[in-house]
């Protein structure tokens, strides 16, 4: 048997629906096979996984808290994708974002006027971009692969980080141990609910209606998915393919800026070495999974969410290693790739000793 | 005779080098090929015509084993024959020349050749073999040259070369005269001639009817997938070939010349640009003045600087001299292309999908393409209105009879014809001063290009100037009041239709113009 | 010479991996097919090296265990991008997260355990010269692979017909397609040769480079690969070239605080990103080079029409 693709003559609005879903159906299949591996009850292991963590309502804010920087990330990241710009650097935009908005708590932690958090905000956002506009700039001015380079930023920036919290922003009271001191209470994002729920959350869904507003109603919503579908078309049109690489990079780089500073004024309330569970790679995921629409993406972001903790769920009530969470993490995405392929291709299995009959 | 076609009996096929038997393919729910019949005697040139989309291409690539057909017989020197793979065809004794050629640009010519031939070969000899066998079908090659170096015309050399050096019994040309100029066609029939007195068949794909009774022996005629027709071409006029491929009158295209009295509307003066990359051409000197009310046509061979003009007329490309491009006498060489379209031009690009229109989008999507911001208040406060859109695409669909399988169609769904229509509509709609188009109805059917052609010339007698950039002199004869030749970057001087012939165009195609020995110096072996 | 010698000695080490990777991902490229997963494919190498290797007690098999996942990994690659195709950056992607998540559920038992170091083997005779002898003679198989690998892919690719395939297919591949070669054939082969090269190097980290199994042990050195196909312009010899080069930078951190150069450590490890960076920057920079040198259809699916 051989497998055939018939190209559609458009794409399937059905599929565009139905693809995601069969691939998450699909991922929790070959999950549930990898915990019989383990000797774990398929169920069981699932039902931990996906399904108890959102019978409490603790565990169900701290899915927020974790699909928040997701969201706001994978948002950012989607327009640079639709564009066909690739920033996979987000996760090191994501920390100097969290360093710069760290810059007034630490350096500054007298200055505790209601100004602070909006400034340490900003700053945030304007790390993240000052980041990105690294590999705008060497795409834009040298044409180098805008892949690789932001890639390469991510370590660079994860030493960086490594180096102020060992080195110069140690907190001088705090027994040695690499961290900073922990932030005043007027450098923390406000808290909803229970304590753990911050305005970054809120924040990142309105970011995420904006931008879909931006996509579907404005001519630079028209001009990035132009440039993205056939660059060609897009100087016929009148838009620079160069500009449109500094808007993306810009734009991800200042929402994964603005992740960065929320986790850590939000979530965490000092620098530390580490400060993300792989959030900017992940929201790859949550954009692709999310087909580059940011209302789609605000529940693509709540799944990937709840891997997390469905991880630290599994390991705590059956002790499966919260490993499966990026396994799962890494299936779904292959499936996502595999499953989109429905939209535009009708997929046959032909017998390859009939396949010169079928005349229909 | 269809008749002798259609006799079964397994003796006939013995006269027969092959011979096709109801073959039929399927694509999706489209039949490229229904129950096609074909027989080619052995040192004939055998003509198969049709329009674009009749089925030719399908048919010739189920000889040559690249496509598998659906159903239907091949017989080889008269025994059931598979052609399961482009190999297997080489092995019996087919080679082909592609239209499109099936060649490596960042190869050399011998590694080129030697990809097409079987194992076990020197490298060396063959590439003494190819300066051997090229030198004596008239065709010389340099086998150490890169083909990315190399135009277009010698490039079809190496592809027929690389057909000869497997000895092959029945050669197939799609279009071969496509990219040449008239004299090189020349050459090349001299070459066929000589190949068929050597006993091989060939087997001639065209649409250029005078060529096809100039040397063919027979012919077999497609129209929607069959075969209408087959005839001596020699006993035949091009006017009633045209219709058997057409399948009835064709449409006669009214022009009533004119000589151009308004004010010059498109002005480029010694329009110079260095190459961007590697392989792409540089523009030299160029100069050239339109008026209204008359079509300039620019005539040459693919490759030889038709995109860069068209990119730097449409100020894709920008240069740094304002004054070398005017359009309604306003310096616009460092203007962008919006900037261009609201002094009221308007560009048709030669590539449809992915430069004129983006595939994936919805025509109404499609319409805002070129004009977002050429003054028609489809965009507000950065806001798209779509209902405007929509009602435009709507009035160009209508008046340029644009059909499509459903409203809402993407643009790569419509047929080529189709969806030139829209394009070349989209632009017309705006009632441009100045209008550049490239490539005006390649690979359109016959009712679409004529429509096309009527109107650029329509728009041209309303008062506006039009520039055709064009590789068919057909056509070029059809609309142009006055003929420009574009070879290597550089552009002749515009002369009226009435003055021109197509010895000229060719000798200034192949750029003898400025210097007569420079036709062979760099390529020959 | 005798401080010399283990600054080389550590040079040979730090390069081996990458050029390994290195070197399969070209032969991929030139066949056009963008593999960004070469990490994912290596880390899967380099887990299942170690765990085989440490479960059987058996190098042999450790590194052919690490081979063989690597390839099972880029056929997965290879189906979705030859047979389905899917977006090659995006798979190349979802295969590094993939093979990140992986390695770390199945190494997670191994984490601690003493590994075997792979025993080098000494030349009789040339390994006693002097000066060099230990230094080109006494290495493990690996290394000796690696530099084989080198000689015998550029021979193939310029001087066999298989590598002119190869590079006709990178080229064009509708000409390919047109002469009737298997597009998609030539790529499952160079896809699974470019998997089986990250294995090695994957088994090399783990079973030679730090014998033991630590969690994203490969640090972006898959990453690194790709950027170094670039900085060779994709020709073997000056991989070669590029990987020693590549080492020698990532080496400098220890060597260097030896010698009591006090920068931050962090500054020393983040180096050979840096430099890849500049690398890249030099590389792409020039446009008649990279233009030329880049196999026309890198990255692009291609759908046979029959």
């Amino acid at each position: 048997m051989r497998l055939e693709l018939v190209k559609r003559q458009e794409h399937s609005r059905l599929m565009v629906v139905v693809s995601p879903i069969l691939a998450i159906t699909l991922t929790v299949i070959l999950g549930g096979g990898i915990f019989a591996l383990y000797g774990v009850s398929p169920l069981e292991g699932l039902y931990a996984f996906f399904i108890e963590p959102l019978n409490s309502y603790w565990s169900l804010e701290e899915l927020l808290v974790k699909a928040g920087p997701l969201i706001l990330i994978a948002v950012g990241l989607c327009v640079c994708f639709l564009s066909n710009t690739w920033n996979i650097g987000a996760e090191g935009q994501f920390t100097i974002g969290a360093i710069f908005g760290s810059i007034i708590p630490i350096l500054y932690p007298e200055w505790t006027s209601g100004f602070a958090l909006p400034a340490m905000i900003l700053m945030g956002a304007i790390g993240g971009m000052l980041w990105a506009s690294i590999p705008a700039l060497l795409k834009t001015r040298f044409g180098t692969n805008e892949i690789l380079s932001s890639l390469m930023l991510v370590y660079v920036a994860q030493y960086l980080l490594d180096y102020l919290v060992r080195g110069p922003w140690r907190d001088p009271d705090g027994f040695n141990f690499p961290e900073s001191r922990i932030f005043d209470s007027a450098h923390v994002l406000p808290k909803f609910g229970d304590g753990r729920l911050h305005l970054g959350v809120l924040i990142a869904i309105v970011v995420a209606i904006l931008i879909w507003f931006l996509l579907s109603k404005t001519l630079k919503g028209f001009e990035i998915k132009v440039l993205g579908q056939s660059p060609r078309a897009g100087r016929f049109a009148g838009f620079s393919s160069n500009r449109m690489v500094w808007f993306g990079f810009l734009l991800s780089g200042a929402f994964a800026g603005l992740a960065g500073v929320f986790e850590v004024s939000g979530s965490i309330e000092q620098l530390t070495p580490v400060i993300s569970p792989g959030y900017g790679f992940t929201a790859i995921i949550v954009a692709f999974l999310g087909r580059l629409n940011p209302i789609a993406i605000i529940f693509a972001g709540l799944l990937l969410g709840l891997s997390y903790i469905g991880g630290e769920a599994a390991q705590v009530s059956l002790g499966i290693s919260n490993k499966m969470t990026n396994v799962f993490q890494g299936m779904l995405l292959f499936f996502v790739l595999a499953c989109d392929i429905l939209i535009h291709y009708r997929v046959r299995l032909v017998n390859p000793r009939e396949a010169g009959n079928d005349v229909a | 005779m269809p008749d002798e076609l259609q006799t079964s009996g397994e003796d006939d096929h013995a006269d027969y080098l092959i011979e096709a038997r109801n073959i039929s393919k399927q694509f999706g729910s489209t039949l490229a090929n229904n129950c096609v019949n074909i027989a080619i005697k052995p040192g004939e040139i055998h003509a198969l015509l049709g329009e674009n989309g009749a089925g030719k291409s399908t048919l010739v690539k189920i000889l040559y084993g690249a496509l598998k057909a659906s159903s239907g017989t091949l017989f080889w020197k008269g025994k059931p024959a598979e052609v399961s793979s482009p190999s297997a065809a080489r092995k019996l004794g087919i080679g082909m020349v592609f239209q499109h050629f099936s060649l490596f640009d960042s190869l050399s010519v011998t590694e080129n050749i030697a990809l097409a031939l079987p194992k076990g070969f020197k490298k060396k000899q063959l590439a003494e073999q190819i300066a051997r066998v090229s030198h004596s079908y008239g065709l010389p090659l340099d086998p150490h040259a890169l083909v990315a170096d190399l135009p277009v015309g010698v490039r079809q050399r190496i592809e027929i070369v690389r057909c000869l050096l497997q000895n092959p019994d029945l050669i197939i040309m799609d279009e071969p005269t496509s990219v040449l100029t008239p004299q090189e066609a020349e050459q090349l029939f001299v070459t066929l001639k000589r190949l068929t007195d050597e006993g091989c068949s060939i087997l001639y794909i065209s649409h250029r009817l005078e060529e096809v009774q100039l040397i063919c022996h027979n012919a077999t005629i497609m129209r929607h997938g069959k075969v209408v027709h087959s005839c001596d071409p020699s006993k035949e006029t091009a006017a009633s070939l045209a219709q058997m491929m057409v399948g009835g009158e064709v449409h006669s295209i009214t022009s009533h010349r004119q000589t151009a009295t308004s004010k010059t509307l498109l002005e480029i003066d010694a329009l110079s640009l260095e190459g961007s990359g590697p392989f792409s051409v540089s523009l030299k000197n160029i100069s050239l003045q339109v008026q209204g009310g008359e079509v300039v046509a620019i005539a040459g061979i693919a490759g030889n600087g038709q995109g860069e003009l068209f990119d730097v007329l449409s100020g894709e490309t920008r240069l740094k001299d304002s004054y070398a491009i005017k359009y309604l006498g306003v310096p616009c060489g460092r203007r962008r292309v919006n900037a261009r379209r609201r002094l009221g031009a308007a560009f048709v690009p030669e590539e449809r999908l992915g430069h004129g229109a983006v595939p994936d989008m919805s025509l109404t999507e499609n319409v805002l393409l070129t004009r977002h911001r050429s003054g028609d208040a489809l965009v507000s406060a950065g806001m798209v209105n779509k209902s405007l859109c929509h009602a435009l695409e709507a009035r160009i669909i209508d008046e340029y009879d644009v059909r499509m399988a459903h409203p809402g169609s993407e643009a790569g769904a419509l047929s080529g014809g189709n969806l030139q229509k829209f394009i070349v509509g989209r632009e017309l709609d705006r009632r441009p001063r100045v209008m550049v188009i490239n490539q005006p109805t390649w690979g359109v059917d016959a009712g679409a290009a004529a429509l096309i052609r009527q109107s650029i010339i329509d728009l041209a007698r309303s008062g506006a100037a039009v520039v055709v950039i064009s590789q068919d002199l057909d056509e070029i004869y059809e609309v142009a009041d006055r003929i420009s030749v574009i070879s290597r970057g550089q552009l002749s001087k515009a002369e009226p239709v009435a003055t021109i012939s197509r010895e000229k165009i060719g000798l200034l195609m192949a750029g003898m113009a400025e210097n007569q020995q420079d036709n062979e110096g760099p390529y020959a072996a | 010479m005798t401080w010399l010698e283990p600054i080389l000695l550590t040079i040979v080490t730090a390069s081996t991996p990458l050029l390994l990777a290195a070197l399969g991902e070209l032969i991929c490229e030139r066949a056009g097919v963008l593999n960004l997963g070469v990490e994912g494919m290596m880390i899967i190498g380099a887990v299942c090296g170690f765990a085989v290797a440490h479960t059987t007690g058996s190098m042999s098999l450790g590194v052919i265990a690490a081979v063989v996942c690597s390839m099972i990994m880029s056929l997965l690659f290879g189906f979705l991008t030859l047979h389905l195709l899917c977006n090659q950056v995006a798979t190349g992607l979802a295969l590094t997260i993939l093979g990140l998540g992986l390695s770390g559920l199945i190494g997670e038992s191994f984490i601690g355990e003493p590994g075997h170091k792979l025993p080098q083997l000494e030349l009789p005779f040339l390994s006693e010269l002097p000066y060099v002898g230990r230094l080109l003679f006494a290495q493990d198989a690996l290394v000796y692979i690696s530099i084989l690998g080198v000689i015998l892919v550029s021979f193939v690719l310029f001087r066999t017909r298989l590598g002119l395939i190869i590079r006709a297919t990178g080229d064009n591949h509708r000409s390919a397609h047109a002469l009737g070669y298997s597009v998609r054939k030539v790529r499952y082969g160079a896809v699974l040769f470019g998997g089986a090269c990250s294995g090695l190097a994957g088994a090399y980290l783990s079973l030679a480079y730090t014998p033991q199994w630590t969690e994203g042990m490969t640090a972006g050195r898959g990453w690194i690969a790709l950027a170094l196909v670039v900085f060779a312009s994709w020709r073997p010899l000056r991989l070669l070239l590029g990987a020693y080069l590549f080492g020698a930078v990532s080496v400098l951190q220890f060597h260097a605080q030896a010698y009591g150069i006090a920068l931050p450590s962090q500054l020393m490890s983040s180096l050979p990103y840096i430099v890849t960076i500049f690398v890249l920057v030099i590389i792409s920079g020039n446009k008649q080079l990279t233009k030329i040198n880049t196999p026309a259809c890198l990255g692009k699916p291609f759908r046979p029409d029959r």
